[in-house]
């Protein structure tokens, strides 16, 4: 038993890990990733998303069969009554009897994250290779230098952050020290998506090019002006990032303005254009992407 | 004790690879049963998974029992009673496809429903209407909704529309031994082609397809009154908002002629569903929309009931 988790445990190891956490719009999802094509984070329904690290094999099967469970168990019964618990479950189950029956462990750790109709609601579990499932509050960092990138996480999340925000919070992590090589990422070699909190039907999308760009851009002060930042950010002490599970209901105490973002110092303001302006993804549409049987009397 | 899901005991997720006559694929002897039924078709999945699931699944008749009459009446009456969804008109306008339906679903002789929708969205640049049999088209639907989304996710890219239109094509041909038996459902399928930048439309009958149609078609039991009178009132690259005009003149013509056709309910502000495709993605008009075009129909045929004439001459 224990040569298997330390054989899976050197196999997540080997990959960079990523991130998911909260924002006040939604649920953003980082991960490192040079492929355009080979995806670390995936759709898994309507309001749920996938990510993963370690053998790619392994997490696409993963996550195609757990594209199937959600799209059979909406199917069979309603499209709200796929859940990220019933699908972390699964997943957990799953990962468990493997890594018990199987002489060869799976060397993956996933992140099922689902966003709700207000941020109280959001859920973001974490699988690891032997089955075990937490339920990670905020954010989570996963993968082989987890702990490095949520204690770097840690340390500049806070509730009710714009994208922009955000998305600086997710990459400063990332650049912790431990994880990986170059601390400095490009667009191409990040992967981002959100489920956002706005849409109907399916909340899933992809941050890709242009809008990448554009993030990027007003994170990338951050790094220059961090001595500040950390002190200030130490500072509004009320806001602990485990705490996160109330402040749905009351968001206005710990808005962007009580405690500096780490981007403050760039031109990315709190109110940054980049989040209101649609997002890129393969299926762009408003309010009629229902599931078509919403409107009316359906016979 | 196991449980569905980690596949100790077969269930509605266990699944059985062996009665699928597929193997475990390959993740290699683990025992879940998704892991090793795969497939980027949702319906070909449901078929070894849970072919229960499927719509029109018709139910083996009981053996009849010894000395007792047989109801000439059953079952072939039952069916004729449910409540069958009737007309939808499709046409090609600049830029894209309309698609339109009336609101009436008939049970026989009566009128079963007033409010019924039978204009769906399939995905992001495509939609369907049905004719037929509500409960087995209502199924259709969702089925081809989920096969879509199931193919996009799996695959990470939408299917080509041409590639739409033949997935629903096996799925009508799987529905045909309950078709024989009346429970009939025949889709009519429109979309936005992205390679050609144009609206297209696909018309089936019981036993599949699909025919591609040109300029504009309809089906269900008033589709000869409404495709005669967007015969008249088609012309080529007609704007989106005239093409939406035409589809509800010939729904309120179809509604004229044929009692299972439902016209504009005015009294209950029940009006056509009415939907466009463009490169925008599909957009079903908001109901004010929709009110605001049969009411301008109704107007309009308060002095001139039988719609606007067509040139006698051309040119």
């Amino acid at each position: 038993m224990r040569d298997k988790a330390d054989y899976a445990r050197k196999g997540i190891a080997r990959g960079r890990s990523c991130v998911a956490l909260q924002y006040a719009g939604g649920i953003l999802l980082v991960a490192p990733n040079p492929s355009s094509a080979l995806h670390k984070i995936s759709e898994i329904y309507d309001r749920i998303g996938f990510a993963a690290v370690g053998r790619y094999n392994e997490y696409e099967n993963l996550r195609k069969a757990g594209v199937t469970y959600a799209d059979i168990t909406g199917y069979q019964f309603d499209r709200h009554d796929v859940t990220a618990r019933g699908i972390a479950n699964w997943y957990a189950q799953t990962l468990g009897t493997i890594f018990t029956e199987s002489p060869k462990p799976f060397e993956v750790e996933i992140v099922v994250a689902e966003v709700g109709v207000s941020p109280s609601d959001d859920q973001i579990y974490r699988i690891t290779f032997d089955g075990s499932v937490t339920d990670e509050p905020g954010f989570v960092a996963f993968g082989g230098q987890a702990d490095q990138v949520s204690a770097a996480l840690k340390e500049r999340y806070s509730d009710d952050m714009s994208l922009s925000e955000a998305f600086a919070a997710a990459l400063a992590a990332l650049s912790a020290p431990g994880n990986g090589e170059r601390p400095e990422f490009a667009a191409a070699q990040l992967e981002v998506a959100i489920l956002d909190r706005a849409r109907d039907h399916r909340t899933f999308r992809r941050i890709r090019a242009a809008r990448l760009e554009e993030l990027l851009a007003g994170a990338r002060p951050a790094p220059a002006a961090e001595p500040a930042e950390d002190s200030s950010d130490a500072a509004p002490s009320g806001t602990p990032p485990s705490g996160t599970s109330p402040s749905g209901s009351a968001p206005s105490g710990t808005g962007p303005g009580s405690s500096t973002p780490p981007s403050s110092g760039g031109p990315s303001s709190p109110s940054s254009p980049s989040d209101t302006e649609p997002p890129t993804g393969p299926a762009p549409g408003g309010s009629d992407r229902g599931t078509g049987l919403d409107g009316g009397s359906p016979l | 004790m196991g449980s569905y899901f980690d596949g100790s005991q077969p269930g509605p997720f266990g699944g059985d690879p062996r009665a699928s006559g597929r193997g475990q694929g390959a993740s290699g002897g683990t025992p879940s049963g998704f892991l090793g039924l795969q497939t980027s078709s949702f319906t070909d999945f449901l078929a070894s998974h849970s072919p229960g699931l499927l719509p029109g699944r018709v139910v083996p008749a009981a053996p009849p029992i010894p000395g007792a009459d047989p109801d000439p009446r059953a079952p072939g009456q039952a069916i004729r009673d449910l409540p069958h969804a009737t007309t939808i008109v499709a046409a090609v306008c600049d830029g894209g496809v309309v698609l339109a339906g009336d609101r009436r679903a008939t049970a026989g002789n009566m009128i079963a429903k007033r409010d019924v929708e039978k204009v769906f969205r399939s995905d992001e640049f495509s939609g369907m209407g049905y004719a037929g049999t509500g409960s087995v088209g209502i199924e259709f639907v969702r089925l081809f909704q989920v096969e879509l989304e199931h193919y996009e996710k799996m695959e990470g890219r939408s299917l080509s529309l041409e590639g739409k239109a033949n997935r629903l094509a096996f799925m009508v041909r799987g529905n045909l031994a309950a078709a024989m038996q009346g429970l009939v459902v025949v889709p009519l399928f429109v979309g936005y082609d992205e390679d050609s930048s144009q609206g297209r439309i696909f018309s089936y009958d019981v036993a599949g397809g699909p025919y591609e149609e040109q300029r504009f078609y309809s089906i269900g039991s008033g589709s000869l009154f409404a495709r005669g009178a967007l015969k008249k009132l088609y012309t080529d690259g007609m704007s989106a908002d005239d093409a939406v005009l035409a589809c509800v003149q010939a729904l309120y013509d179809a509604a004229d002629d044929d009692s299972a056709t439902g016209g504009p309910d005015l009294p209950r502000r029940i009006f056509p569903v009415v939907a466009t495709i463009t490169a925008d993605g599909f957009r079903k008009l908001p109901a004010a929309e929709a009110a605001q075009v049969a009411e301008q129909v109704i107007r309009e045929r308060l002095a001139n009931p039988d719609g606007p004439p067509a040139a006698l001459r051309n040119g």
